[in-house]
C-alpha cells in the first residue's frame, strides 16, 4: 500500500517537474483539429450536415435572424441575408473600439441587440444566443481561422496566454500541462486533444446540446478544481482570445461535434 | 480495540481523499436497472413465445463508444424484401438501462432495404440485442458487446 | 417550434432505394434524472416517429427513453412515384410535430 503512494507521489512529482521546464508550444505543422481525436462514427456525424445536431441550433439560428421583435428591427434589417456573416466568426474575439477591450461573439450578438435592436441581452447559454452564433459561425464554415491579427489585442492575447501557462486549481494543472505537454495521451478513457476551439459554439454528446467556448472552458476548470471564471469576466475573452489566435490558420468547423 | 480502529479509519480516509482527487461524479443515480431478466422479460413480450434464432440480423455498434450519451448503431438485417419474404419489425433491447426497451421500428416491402440507424443512450458497458421479425412469423438476433466510459471532465463541482 | 432536419434525395428513377435521414430537436428527458434535491426529473420525450409517402405510412417507429437527446432516425423506401413525404413526431406533454419533403421520381 505504502509503495503504491510511494509511486503515484514520485509520479505525481514527475509531472510537475517536466513542467516546470519552459512548456513547448505545438509546433503550426503539428496542429490537429478536435475532430482528427474522435472516433470515425463521431466524425462522421459532424460532417454530414443533415444528422450534425448542432445544425438544428443554426436552423433556430434562421428562423431568429428574420424575425421582428414587437417594436424594432431584426438582424435581417440591417445585415441582410445571414450570408453576410461569412468571415466574422474566424475574427472574434475582436477588439472593441468603444469598449477599448476585445469581445467575444457572443458579447457582439448582446452588444447589437442592445444599441441596435434595443432588445435586452440574451442570456448566456440561452438556446437563442447559442442559435445565432451557431448560425453566424456556420457562415465561416471551413474558412482558416483569423482571430488575433489586429495589433491592439496583443496585450490581451498576452494575459491569455499567461493563464493558459499558470497552474490552477486543487489538482494544481496549467491548461499547457495537458494540451501543449500530452496532447497525445488519453485521460480516463478519453484523448486529450490539443484544446483548439475550431468549431464553437460545439455540440457536445456529453452535454447533449450545443454549448460555447466559456462553457467547455468552465468545464476544465472545474475539471482541475479550480474556481472557475464568469462568463463576463474579462479574464474568460482573454483566454478565448488566446486560445482562438493560437489556432490560427485552422479551419473553421463551426458547429461541430464533439465527445 | 482502539488502535486497529484508527489505523483502519486512517487507510479509508487516505483511500478515499486519494479516490475524491480523481473521481467523476455520475449523475444519473437510477432507480431499479433493467437486468437480463427483464430483459428476456421485454423480449418475451414482442416475440410471444417463438423461438429466436441468431442470424440474418447484423448489429453495426461503435464496440468503445466515445460518450454513451449517444451512441450510433445501425441494424441491418438480410432479406429480399418481397411481398412473400420480408422484415415487418426490428426491435433493440439493452441489459443495463433503467428500462430494457431501445427502440422498435416497423416497416414493409416498401422499404426496399431492411436497415435502420440511429443513436441511443447506454448507461454502462452492457451487451445489445436487436431481434427481427419476418413475415413468416419467425424471429431472428443478433447482439453486440458496448463498452462505455465517462468523460474525463463533467460539469458537476461535485 | 421545434426545428427538424430532413434528408430526402430531391429526384430518384422509379425503384430506387432512397436512404431518408430524420433529426427532431428535442431534449428526450428520460425520467431518470434527478435534481440535486432528489426530485426526479419528469419524462419527457418523443414516442412515436411516423413517415407517410403520398399517404400511404412506409415506416414507423416507437420511441424509448434510451434514444439520444434530439433524435436521428434514418430509414430506406423505394422510390414509387413523386409526391410528398410527411413525416410526424408525438410524444409526451402533447408533443406534435410534422415535417415534409418532396420528391420527384422518374
Amino acid at each position: 500500500m505504502r509503495r503504491l503512494r510511494n509511486i503515484s507521489l514520485s509520479l505525481l512529482a514527475a509531472v510537475a517537474f517536466t513542467s516546470l521546464i519552459e512548456a513547448a508550444e505545438i509546433a503550426p505543422g503539428e496542429r490537429r483539429s478536435g475532430a482528427s481525436f474522435m472516433s470515425v462514427e463521431t466524425q462522421a456525424m459532424q460532417n454530414d450536415a443533415t444528422a450534425n445536431p448542432g445544425m438544428l441550433g443554426v436552423l433556430d439560428g434562421e428562423a431568429l435572424w428574420t424575425r421582428k421583435p414587437v417594436a424594432g428591427r431584426a438582424c435581417a434589417d440591417c445585415h441582410g441575408d445571414a450570408s453576410s456573416m461569412r468571415g466574422v466568426a474566424v475574427r472574434y474575439p475582436a477588439f472593441d473600439d468603444k469598449l477599448n477591450r476585445p469581445v467575444d461573439l457572443e458579447q457582439r450578438v448582446n452588444l447589437c441587440r442592445v444599441d441596435h435592436q434595443q432588445l435586452p441581452p440574451l442570456a448566456d447559454e440561452s438556446r437563442d444566443l447559442l442559435a445565432l452564433t451557431a448560425l453566424i459561425g456556420r457562415q465561416s464554415q471551413g474558412m482558416p481561422i483569423e482571430t488575433g491579427a489586429d495589433s491592439r489585442l496583443q496585450a490581451f492575447i498576452d494575459k491569455g496566454r499567461d493563464a493558459f501557462m499558470r497552474r490552477q486549481g486543487q489538482l494544481n494543472l496549467a491548461c499547457t500541462n495537458c494540451h501543449d505537454d500530452n496532447w497525445d495521451k488519453r485521460l480516463a478513457g478519453s484523448a486529450i486533444t490539443q484544446a483548439h476551439p475550431t468549431g464553437y459554439p460545439v455540440y457536445r454528446l456529453e452535454w447533449q446540446g450545443l454549448g460555447s467556448l466559456k462553457r467547455r472552458l468552465r468545464n476544465c476548470m472545474i475539471g482541475v478544481r479550480a474556481q472557475p471564471y464568469s462568463a463576463d469576466a474579462p479574464e474568460m475573452v482573454e483566454l478565448e482570445l488566446y486560445l482562438m489566435s493560437r489556432a490560427r490558420g485552422m479551419a473553421s468547423e463551426t458547429p461541430a461535434v464533439r465527445p | 480495540m482502539a488502535e486497529p480502529d484508527r489505523t483502519t479509519r486512517r487507510q479509508f480516509l487516505a483511500t478515499a481523499g486519494a479516490a475524491v482527487l480523481g473521481t467523476v461524479s455520475l449523475v444519473h443515480v437510477g432507480p431499479v436497472h433493467a437486468t437480463p431478466d427483464t430483459m428476456k422479460a421485454a423480449i418475451r413480450d414482442v416475440v410471444n413465445g417463438a423461438a429466436v434464432r441468431p442470424g440474418k440480423v447484423k448489429l453495426d455498434v461503435p464496440p468503445l463508444v466515445e460518450n454513451g450519451n449517444t451512441v450510433p448503431l445501425t441494424v441491418t438485417v438480410t432479406s429480399p424484401m418481397s411481398d412473400a419474404d420480408h422484415v415487418v419489425s426490428i426491435h433493440i433491447f439493452n441489459e443495463k438501462n433503467p428500462q430494457p426497451n431501445v427502440g422498435n421500428f416497423y416497416i414493409s416491402p416498401r422499404a426496399g432495404r431492411a436497415q435502420i440507424s440511429t443513436r441511443i443512450r447506454l448507461a454502462d458497458t452492457q451487451t445489445l440485442t436487436a431481434i427481427a421479425k419476418l413475415s413468416d412469423g419467425s424471429f431472428w438476433s443478433a447482439t453486440a458487446d458496448v463498452v462505455v466510459t465517462l468523460a474525463a471532465c463533467t460539469e458537476e463541482a461535485t | 417550434m421545434a426545428s427538424a432536419l430532413i434528408n430526402v434525395p430531391a429526384t430518384a428513377r422509379r425503384g430506387d432505394i432512397i436512404e431518408i435521414k430524420t433529426l427532431m430537436s428535442h431534449i428526450m428527458e428520460t425520467g431518470f434524472r434527478h435534481t440535486v434535491t432528489g426530485e426526479v426529473i419528469p419524462r419527457n420525450i418523443i414516442t412515436n416517429f411516423t413517415c407517410r409517402y403520398n399517404g400511404d405510412e412506409v415506416f414507423r417507429a416507437d420511441l424509448f427513453p434510451a434514444f439520444s437527446a434530439n433524435p436521428f432516425i434514418s430509414f430506406f423506401t423505394v422510390a414509387t412515384e413523386s409526391g410528398k413525404f410527411e413525416f410526424q413526431w408525438i410524444g409526451d406533454n402533447g408533443f406534435q410535430e410534422t415535417a415534409s419533403a418532396s420528391i420527384t421520381v422518374t
